[in-house]
């Protein structure tokens, strides 16, 4: 496998917003003391005016972020994943999503690479818990460059948008800096007709790295970024199933209404084919690396392409 | 000094409003009447006088916001909004009803004039402050204000509100607590005490005024103290009384906190609330 670039996607964000700030004196940011991990720190201190710390309380912030947003802001705003999504759901369900507000959570420290700070900092049910609320559009970048492209997108759409990212560096797996995001539409990173993995956030690297080792046995595996998890390209996930006749999913995330979940259901209903989630199987994390960790709960290239053997022989 | 004929017709309005909330809520056969009755003094006064808005142009840049952040009291605002004009009175009667703009708690994309879909409590004056730090950024005079509950002080995001207030001296925000003494469950003091409401405030760094909230002249010399303060916000606390005006509402308010007058209790309160509009 070549050498990729590592960046991680809450560095990525904290650059676009700040260059966003110039560009758009109506974008608004607030944080819920957490500015330097989220990465909102350089927004801040180049326009501290439509910076907001609103200190350890992120329904309040959530609610702030409603209020800014009803009064015609674009408002970013930002914590930890388990923080924005868990602790502030209702606020959330009822001041963001409800009334349709244009607040976009950006979210960093998602999943169980948020590492050393063990089980209570590592949000591996946010995904569910926020594609569960109607009018809320879920998004997981890639990499870096996809969270650029998919920052810009969220200042142009109106409407309450839940934006995860991760904490650690992560392989760039775009390489074409003209790649052109779309809410809602996914991306076939590599083609192939025995099976389909449908990855998001950092299981994509993983995921066409799974594809590779694969390939060494003649397998020929098609790979989707599906950085969309709400709205779902049903549309793409019900082609994939009929082509290659076996899917598999990736996410650093319980295996339980997240991406997994969601495309399941999509197939059950359309296509039905086999398939296997790959993901957190029910579990709390717990301290240590974020590569370790990795490691520990099977979120690697080798478990995906063990999970696309186990799917293909079921084809038969 | 106000003009005592400008009282007389505020009693007037509020009588109306009263009103329209018992027959609203008969009608729907459900709702809150005793938290929408206690808060009439204060929505009155808000919409008839204080409030700079166009029913007309609902959307209006300049306006003042209201918050209803005790979303459960939507009768008495759904009220005041039909009669400032902003939809024809007939359409209270479809209060709760399905496919009405007049949801159960209010609701923002459904009805124009609603400033922030509300009901589950505690968070509406978070996103007063939201309106009232944009109108600052914006440069607007416009002021900002949010109705609260007493019971709904019991909620941890008031205080994490209340502190932002007050950190970012949100002087355009007036916030008003329709300090009832009731909750669902019983009596505020005996279910979870909130007392003392005026010390807390003050210790949370706000510009506290105290007032009977079911006398024109003391909410209109309130909400004036609250514009004349720099450098905080403003909050009243307005003592009112669960079910103001319907005598066997507020002789039992635990009763009507959530419940629907029946068909000869509406007629009741309609003859009493007739009466002393006349009297007024």
């Amino acid at each position: 496998m070549s050498e990729r670039k590592m960046v991680a996607t809450r560095d990525a964000y904290g650059k676009a917003l700040a260059e966003i700030g110039k560009e758009n004196y109506n974008v608004v940011v607030l944080d819920a003391d957490l500015k330097v991990s989220t990465k909102t720190v350089g927004f801040a201190k180049a326009f501290p005016d439509r910076f907001f710390d609103m200190g350890v309380a992120e329904q309040d912030m959530v609610g702030t972020a409603a209020g800014l947003a009803a009064a015609g802001k674009i408002v970013f705003a930002s914590t930890f994943a388990v923080f924005g999504s868990g602790r502030a759901w209702d606020q959330v369900r009822v001041s963001v999503a409800y009334t349709r507000l244009n607040v976009k959570l950006a979210v960093t420290h998602a999943g169980i690479t948020t590492g050393e700070d063990g089980a209570s900092h590592q949000a591996n049910e946010d995904i569910a818990i926020m594609r569960a609320i109607p009018n809320m559009t879920v998004v997981v970048p890639s990499d870096g460059v996809e969270t650029e492209k998919v920052i810009r997108e969220a200042v142009k759409f109106y409407g309450p948008m839940y934006i995860r990212l991760s904490r650690p560096k992560t392989p760039v797996i775009h390489d074409d800096p003209n790649y052109h995001f779309r809410i809602g539409k996914g991306e076939v990173m590599r083609a192939g007709t025995d099976a389909t993995i449908i990855a998001c956030g950092l299981m994509v690297a993983l995921a066409l790295d799974a594809a590779e080792l694969l390939a060494k046995e003649g397998t020929k595996v098609r790979v989707v970024n599906l950085a969309t998890i709400k709205p779902l390209d049903a549309e793409l996930i019900v082609n994939c199933a009929k082509e290659t006749g076996a899917v598999v999913t990736a996410e650093e995330h319980s295996i339980l209404g997240g991406l997994g979940g969601a495309v399941a259901e999509v197939l059950g209903e359309n296509a039905p084919v086999p398939m296997a989630r790959v993901g957190l199987k029910d579990t709390f994390g717990e301290s240590g690396t974020p590569e370790e960790l990795l490691v520990k709960y099977g979120l690697t290239a080798e478990e995906i392409a063990r999970a696309v053997r186990s799917v293909i022989k079921r084809k038969h | 000094m106000i003009a005592k004929e400008k009282i007389v017709e505020l009693e007037a309005t509020a009588s109306k409003l009263r009103q329209h909330v018992i027959k609203m809520i008969c009608a729907a056969a459900s709702g809150h009447p005793g938290g929408s009755l206690s808060a009439a003094d204060i929505i009155t006064v808000l919409y008839f006088y204080k409030l700079n808005h166009r029913a007309k142009e609902p959307h209006w840049a300049e306006r003042d916001r209201f918050v209803m952040s005790k979303g459960h009291a939507a009768p008495i605002l759904y009220a005041a909004l039909a009669e400032a004009g902003y939809f024809p009175v007939d359409y209270l009667h479809t209060l709760r009803r399905i496919g009405s703009s007049l949801q159960g708690h209010v609701d923002m994309l459904s009805l124009p004039g609603i400033e922030m879909s509300t009901g589950s409590l505690g968070q509406g004056l978070s996103a007063a402050n939201g309106m009232a730090l944009a109108n600052r950024l914006d440069k607007r005079a416009s002021r900002v204000y949010c109705l609260l509950g007493d019971g709904e002080c019991q909620e941890g995001q008031v205080w994490e509100a209340a502190m932002t207030a007050a950190h970012y001296k949100l002087d355009n925000l007036t916030a008003i607590i329709d300090h009832n003494k009731f909750q669902i469950d019983g009596p505020v003091a005996e279910i979870k005490n909130v007392a003392p409401l005026p010390e807390k405030w003050q210790a949370f760094g706000w510009h506290v005024v105290r007032c009977d909230g079911h006398k024109m002249e003391a909410i209109i010399d309130a909400l004036e103290q609250a514009e004349k303060t720099k450098g905080k916000p403003t909050m009243i606390i307005a003592d009112t009384i669960k079910g103001k005006g319907v005598s066997y509402m507020e002789a039992s308010p635990l009763d009507f906190h959530g419940k629907a007058p029946t068909v000869e209790e509406r007629d009741k309160a309609l003859e009493e609330l007739c009466r002393r509009e006349k009297k007024t």
